[in-house]
């Protein structure tokens, strides 16, 4: 008779065992949904008690104070609103003010940072001690003064409108901000618009063909004349048959304030300002590191190919710096989307002074303001964590490491 | 700098205690169990709120939100004192409570903040030039206790702007106080006049003036009597001027926290036993010689007869101690805003009603 072997375990079951429970096996897994049922618990409780509560002190609760009209005007509106529109409206536009100024913000930051951060490591004497200067003095005093600082001296600085300073008729320079014609588009504006998405469209394309010969057969192609000729002739070819794509609103002095136009408002340049200088110190310093961390013998195979420095800089050492510098650049921008709630100190309405100052204040409903305010500001840092993080996998990725 | 950075601070306590009074809730329903019991033990210091005169007289304080600074009103004087109407006012109450006006802990609170530190029990009594709507009455749990100055929103604008009504002020750029009834009727009026405007609002008073007075507005708004207060701080007070129209009106008051009726009658008979001593001619200087008198009138306002003063749950004295402490509502008023004053407002609708005005007690009897 022959021993038949005892049959093995489930290996579906012995799989599902460890993913639920870990080493601690089913026990694990039980004492896991204890834990969670647990914190649920203790959420719905103090959720509950706080409605209770808050409804024992007759103060207002619940959401339904985000269909009311709000009442009150806003400084800036990139989508449209009036006082007669619901506090679900300032939300909305207060968030896109925050989005606004940290996406510009991030972008001079970068710039800025990149720029002092290279500047410092620089050969030259002067450049070198000028960007050390720059990170020592910004960086180590408080960003709310430097809002502040570059508000009321921005401010002090600039005339009253009627005296404002004039360039070419069209721009204008006040303490009530910077006076530009607004684009209106007109009949020519769609032909234009395609014809420059088919030139982009054309000049990418043409860029991978020239890549693609390069890397195969060895060949160099110049193609930065066609490229030029495609993006400004067919634009071009698309006026002349199509007649103007815009015709400029210009700013004109009516009363006490420009009508007309497009404005960038003080609070909103101060505001930049501040949070792209005070961050580019840090970023400057974080570039620096990132540099430093690449041999030097990486520059000098760059010197020793031919490279001018910047070419050995940008094809060589940056993109093995960026590994570096990626976590803590994220960092930064985290830092200073957050930062921008600092606005309310100046009156620019971001999201911090419409929605979780006024409306909270017109309102009382400190709770439920207080919570969507939060959660708003973790899921942009959330965002903005995730692009970053994928930006690194990328760079990791073709870099083969 | 401090300034911010101590109103962010409060912001957060404010947030802070909201979180702790959801949680003392959350102790006092379910504590049956361990953990809860422990947390109640640590929040056991805020003690029910329905029993404020009991808490104040424990704590041998009383706990006054005032304003940030607001000259005539609440501002600290060259001592460090605070001084001011509004202050007066937390002054007569600690009077009538200790008998000693000068327990009383101020706490300056930002427009946005104020609410928040009443509701959770932070002040006693907020006494910060607030004015009396339906919507605060009702929603945040909050009830005001009378009208201590009636007030209405005006304009402030540079006079070498040459304007003389606020109906002139088409396409201007206004400054406003955040977290103020201010900045919802700007709006109101300009709309209901057909004119454009730009509302640039900010979190302090001083923040507010300050962009005024930099040239980033051409107006500043707020109510009459704060128009008068702000207008001191700027470098030269008479190149600016108020406006003829007041766009609103503006009932000024004291407010206590919702349920505890015995507080609001001693919050609110405080602000009356003032307007009546005025009435009845009863000075901080003659106040001893008055409570002599033997007419049945002030023999009940002093105590003499009945006992009208304890029902409160104060003493039979109380409004003697008052009137000792700060004088009678005339008094207060020109010492602090009115003639005597460096804001000279004239008194206008705040003149008692047998004199003009629509300043009216009932009566203490």
């Amino acid at each position: 008779m022959a021993i038949e072997a005892r049959a093995p375990p489930s290996q579906f079951v012995a799989k599902l065992r460890r993913v639920l429970g870990g080493q601690a096996g089913w026990g694990g897994f039980a004492l896991q949904i204890l834990f969670v049922a647990a914190l649920a618990w203790i959420g719905y409780e103090i959720v509950a008690n706080a409605r209770a509560n808050l409804a024992a002190q007759r103060i207002a609760s619940g959401f339904g104070f985000l269909s009311n009209t709000a009442g009150f005007g806003v400084s800036q509106s990139l989508i449209p609103y009036s006082e007669s529109d619901t506090y679900t409206r300032v939300f909305f536009v207060g968030l896109v003010n925050t989005l606004v100024v940290s996406v510009i913000g991030i972008f001079f930051a970068t710039l800025i940072g990149f720029l002092v951060g290279l500047g410092r490591l620089s050969p030259n004497w002067l450049l070198a001690r000028i960007a050390g200067g720059y990170v020592e003095l910004v960086r180590n005093l408080p960003l709310l003064f430097q809002i502040l600082f570059w508000y009321l001296a921005v401010l002090a600085a600039l005339p009253n409108p009627r005296q404002s300073i004039s360039l070419f008729g069209s721009f204008f320079l006040s303490n009530r901000g910077f006076g530009i014609p607004k684009p209106v588009g007109t009949v020519g504006f769609e032909p234009f618009a395609i014809a420059v998405a088919v030139a982009i469209v054309g000049a990418l394309l043409l860029r991978g063909y020239a890549r693609r010969q390069l890397f195969q057969s060895g060949r160099l192609i110049k193609i930065w004349p066609y490229v030029l000729g495609m993006l400004i002739g067919l634009p071009l070819l698309a006026t002349l048959i199509f007649g103007k794509p815009v015709t400029f609103e210009y700013p004109e002095l009516k009363g006490f304030n420009f009508s007309g136009g497009s404005r960038i408002i003080p609070e909103f340049v101060a505001l930049t300002l501040a949070l792209s200088t005070y961050t580019a110190a840090f970023i400057a310093e974080i570039v620096r590191a990132g540099v430093q961390s690449v041999h030097k013998g990486q520059m000098e195979a760059g010197a020793s190919l031919g490279l001018t420095r910047g070419n050995t800089l940008r094809l060589i050492v940056v993109p093995q710096a960026l590994r570096v510098i990626l976590p803590p650049l994220t960092n930064q921008y985290l830092n200073l989307t957050k930062n921008s709630s600092l606005a309310v100190a100046i009156g620019y309405p971001d999201l911090f002074s419409v929605f979780a100052g006024t409306t909270l204040s017109q309102t009382g409903q400190a709770i439920e303001i207080i919570a969507i305010t939060m959660g708003v500001y973790l899921v942009i840092s959330l965002v903005t964590s995730a692009i970053m993080s994928f930006y690194g996998w990328r760079i990791g990725r073709s870099m083969g490491a | 700098m401090a300034m911010r950075n101590g109103r962010l601070a409060s912001a957060m306590i404010a947030m802070i205690e909201e979180f702790r009074t959801s949680l003392k809730g959350f102790a006092m329903k379910r504590a049956t169990l361990v953990f809860t019991l422990a947390l109640a033990a640590g929040l056991s210091a805020q003690a029910a709120s329905a029993q404020t005169l009991k808490t104040v007289k424990d704590r041998g304080m009383l706990s006054c939100g005032v304003s940030q600074g607001l000259p005539g009103f609440s501002a600290p004087d060259d001592k460090g004192n605070w001084a001011g109407f509004d202050v007066d006012v937390c002054r007569a109450i600690a009077a009538a409570v200790f008998n000693d006006p000068t327990k009383v802990k101020y706490v300056p609170l930002s427009a946005k903040d104020r609410f928040t530190a009443l509701q959770s029990g932070e002040i006693d009594v907020l006494s910060r030039n607030t004015t009396w709507t339906l919507s605060r009455d009702t929603s945040l749990g909050v009830n005001f206790t009378g009208i201590a100055y009636y007030d209405g929103q005006g304009f402030l604008v540079r006079k070498s702007l040459k304007v003389n009504s606020a109906l002139e002020l088409n396409s201007a750029s206004v400054c406003v106080q955040t977290g103020t009834t201010n900045e919802q009727n700007v709006a109101d009026y300009f709309k209901g006049n057909n004119m454009k405007y730009e509302v640039i609002a900010f979190g302090t008073a001083d923040e507010t003036v300050k962009a005024y007075e930099s040239g980033r507005c051409d107006v500043f708004t707020s109510d009459v009597s704060q128009l008068y207060a702000e207008r001191l701080k700027l470098a030269n007070p008479a190149d600016h001027g108020v406006l003829p129209e007041v766009i609103s009106k503006e009932p000024l008051g004291p407010l206590v926290r919702h349920g505890d009726d015995q507080w609001l009658d001693i919050v609110k008979w405080t602000l009356f036993a003032m307007v009546n001593a005025e009435e009845l001619g009863i000075t901080q200087k003659n106040v001893d010689e008055m409570a002599k008198s033997d007419k049945p009138e002030l023999k009940r306002v002093f105590g003499t007869d009945g006992n009208l003063g304890e029902t409160l749950g104060l003493t039979k004295d109380w409004v003697a101690r008052i009137i000792k402490a700060t004088g009678n509502y005339g008094e207060v008023f020109d010492r602090n805003v009115g003639a005597g004053s460096k804001l000279g407002i004239a008194r206008g609708l705040n003149q008692l009603w047998n004199k003009g005005g629509i300043q009216y007690a009932p009566p203490i009897r």
